[in-house]
């Protein structure tokens, strides 16, 4: 409700202030608002919406700000991540911004590569996920029947197995892995829970009398699942990919703390693992632990809050105009 | 034309989809261009499966459906495109026809894509415009909208619209009538009636007798999937023969006549219409007669051009006389 009358509020004062200026022109009373302040062009319909939106507008600042950080941040390193200096145990600093390690590698760099390693592990491991789940979510909630079945199997099959169990093994098994064989796995085994959820919302939608309608228009299955029913759920998908994407970062700083991620790159949970291992914590150099812990928690929360809005912003309902 | 040889739906139910239910069974009538059909029957009596199942939204378990000589169920593809050109259907519930979260008019613009595409904006704008004229719609006040911003009548008109596009000769309309008030009805039903002069085929699915008596050529009456009585409206309005149309018939409020003198007519017993318990009784035994334990009952041809069906004693008396049996249903039982 309160959503709604904030719209409405932001729609009657763009009104309101038309009327004064013209009232204050011509001096008769113009009370009813003028229409081309309703009138809003399709294609930047969901633009004036979204633009309005502040959750949208925090989240995305959130994600946007760490995204750049990972561009350019590599860029701006003094020092490479793996570079020995000459400063040990040193906190934040104008030549180390954010310190070094007790063995002297200087913290901002293993950041920013972190912060890269983050985005490309949670991409990789975020479009496979989703790709696979859709794949799987859609064919079987629309074919129903045998092919149903059988999707379905495959899905609970996966679903049981313990996917950090077996991604510990493989990890193990494989030595080093690089962030796209990371990500690749952690996508590979994230996907069930996506993919049944995506069935069961197929389902419902298939039997809605406007499929039989596209269908009566000639449209084939591949354009009703994408353009009929993924558009029903286009903020469910973003938010299953934002999950499936912050999972897939949370999964691999998990298995990089325990010290089986990659080896000659930096991450995130490696920072964390490093720290942990050389008594970062007991030693109170915060500065070490603390920024990859902030840079998880704010991609993940940011990605979040952004959801919120756009669900907001896609479904007509939630905006009531 | 359209011709509905034999069909019947079994639905699987049941937690392991081990139980059947049978929607609709051995229903067979054609559709001739120029022809209204009504479809009439209670709630559940496989009225809207019919037409689901021409429009090939459901498949057909026996029997077969067949148009211009071509079995449907076996077009695919570009013919199944241009079956859709000729059979067009409009649902039930305009509110479940739109897709919520898109403007009411892309099913025009679904339509233009896979029907039109190169036809160009101003040609398809009148195109457009005559269309939304014959169901007396303004196309300011409907188009650009969101489902939830236009009303159910205005939501249905424009399904008719979308028909209307396309050249069609068959048209399913399911129950598009009761959601419209009385000055619109008239308009759709009119309508209705020009479009069958242009030599349209119109299967009208409804619950309401007077609207199929209005419009109708011919008159189906099904219950709990079976045909109970069919043939030419005039025979079955004017001489309802099975129990069950006539206690259909009399429960239609009539606006210059009391319910006893229509009861009377229709020889329905007078205590039916007083005594609720009565009504109920003879409600439950015409269902017995068409429970699936009476599966043998038949359809008899009591006079041209229309069929009831009778148990299998009463059709032996009636096949003395010298109307002959038309169709007999399978003796073999299914489950149940």
């Amino acid at each position: 409700m309160t959503r709604s009358d904030q719209k409405h509020d932001g729609l009657a004062t763009g009104a309101s202030t038309a009327a004064v200026a013209s009232g204050a022109a011509g001096g008769a009373a113009v009370d009813v608002p003028s229409p081309k302040v309703r009138t809003i062009n399709r294609r930047f319909e969901f633009l004036y919406f979204a633009i309005r939106n502040n959750k949208l507008i925090l989240g995305l600042s959130i994600v946007i700000i760490c995204f750049l950080i990972a561009i350019i941040g590599p860029l701006l390193a003094k020092y490479s991540p793996f570079q020995y200096t000459t400063s040990y145990w040193s906190p934040p600093s104008s030549r180390h911004w954010f310190g070094t390690t007790q063995d002297g590698r200087d913290v901002y760099a293993q950041f920013a590569a972190g912060m890269r390693s983050a985005f490309l592990i949670g991409t990789i491991g975020g479009v496979i996920a989703s790709v696979v789940a859709m794949l799987v979510g859609f064919t079987a909630g629309y074919r129903a029947g045998i092919v149903d079945e059988i999707l379905s199997m495959v899905t609970n099959i996966f679903l049981v197995i313990p996917a950090f169990a077996v991604l510990l093994v493989i990890a193990g098994f494989l030595h080093n892995v690089s962030i796209p064989v990371e990500g690749l796995l952690v996508g590979l085994l994230s996907w069930p829970w996506a993919a049944r959820a995506l069935r069961a919302q197929t389902f419902s939608l298939v039997a809605r009398d406007f499929i039989g309608m596209a269908r009566l228009s000639a449209q084939n299955s591949w354009r009703i699942i994408f353009r009929e029913i993924a558009p029903n759920m286009s903020s469910y998908l973003f938010m299953m990919f934002i999950l499936l994407f912050g999972g897939a970062i949370l999964i691999s700083a998990t298995i990089d703390f325990i010290g089986l991620g990659p080896q000659f790159t930096f991450t995130l949970g490696k920072m964390m693992n490093e720290a942990q291992t050389n008594s970062g914590l007991l030693l109170g150099m915060w500065w070490w632990f603390i920024p990859p812990g902030i840079a998880i928690t704010a991609i993940v929360g940011g990605l979040y809050i952004m959801n919120v809005g756009l669900d907001e912003v896609f479904n007509p309902r939630l905006r009531e105009m | 034309m359209l011709k509905i040889d034999r069909v019947t739906k079994v639905y699987k139910v049941g937690t392991f989809g081990g139980d059947e239910m049978t929607a609709v069974r051995d229903v067979s009538f054609d559709v001739n261009p120029g022809e209204v059909i009504s479809l009439i029957g209670e709630s559940g009596s496989g009225k809207t499966t019919v037409g689901r199942m021409i429009l090939r939204l459901a498949s057909v378990s026996g029997g077969s459906i067949t148009y211009n000589g071509v079995d449907i169920s076996t077009l695919k593809g570009r013919k199944l495109k241009s079956y859709y050109a000729d059979v067009q259907g409009v649902f039930q519930d305009p509110f479940s026809s739109y897709n919520p979260i898109f403007k009411a008019d892309r099913v025009f613009k679904m339509i233009k894509d896979a029907y039109f595409p190169g036809m160009s904006k101003a040609e398809w704008r009148s195109k457009l415009g005559a269309s939304l004229e014959a169901v007396t719609l303004d196309p300011v006040q409907v188009l650009n909208k969101f489902p939830h911003q236009l009303s159910g009548g205005q939501l249905q008109r424009l399904l008719i619209a979308r028909a209307l596009l396309l050249d069609i000769r068959i048209l399913i309309a399911d129950e598009i009538i009761s959601m419209l008030d009385a000055s619109t009805r008239i308009d759709v039903l009119n309508l209705l009636g020009e479009l069958k002069s242009r030599g349209l085929g119109i299967i009208f699915i409804t619950h309401d007798l007077s609207l199929g008596n209005y419009i109708s050529e011919k008159t189906v009456i099904l219950r709990r999937g079976l045909i109970v009585e069919m043939g030419a409206t005039e025979k079955v309005f004017g001489n309802p023969t099975h129990p069950y149309t006539k206690m259909l018939l009399a429960s239609v409020p009539q606006l210059h006549r009391k319910w006893d003198e229509v009861a009377k007519e229709l020889e329905v017993s007078d205590d039916l219409l007083i005594d609720p318990d009565a009504a109920k009784r003879v409600y439950e035994s015409v269902g017995e007669i068409l429970a699936p334990d009476a599966l043998d009952s038949v359809l008899v041809e009591t006079e041209s051009d229309h069929v009831v069906r009778y148990s299998p004693e009463e059709a032996k008396e009636k096949m003395k006389s010298p109307a002959k049996e038309k169709k007999k249903s399978p003796p073999a039982r299914k489950r149940g």
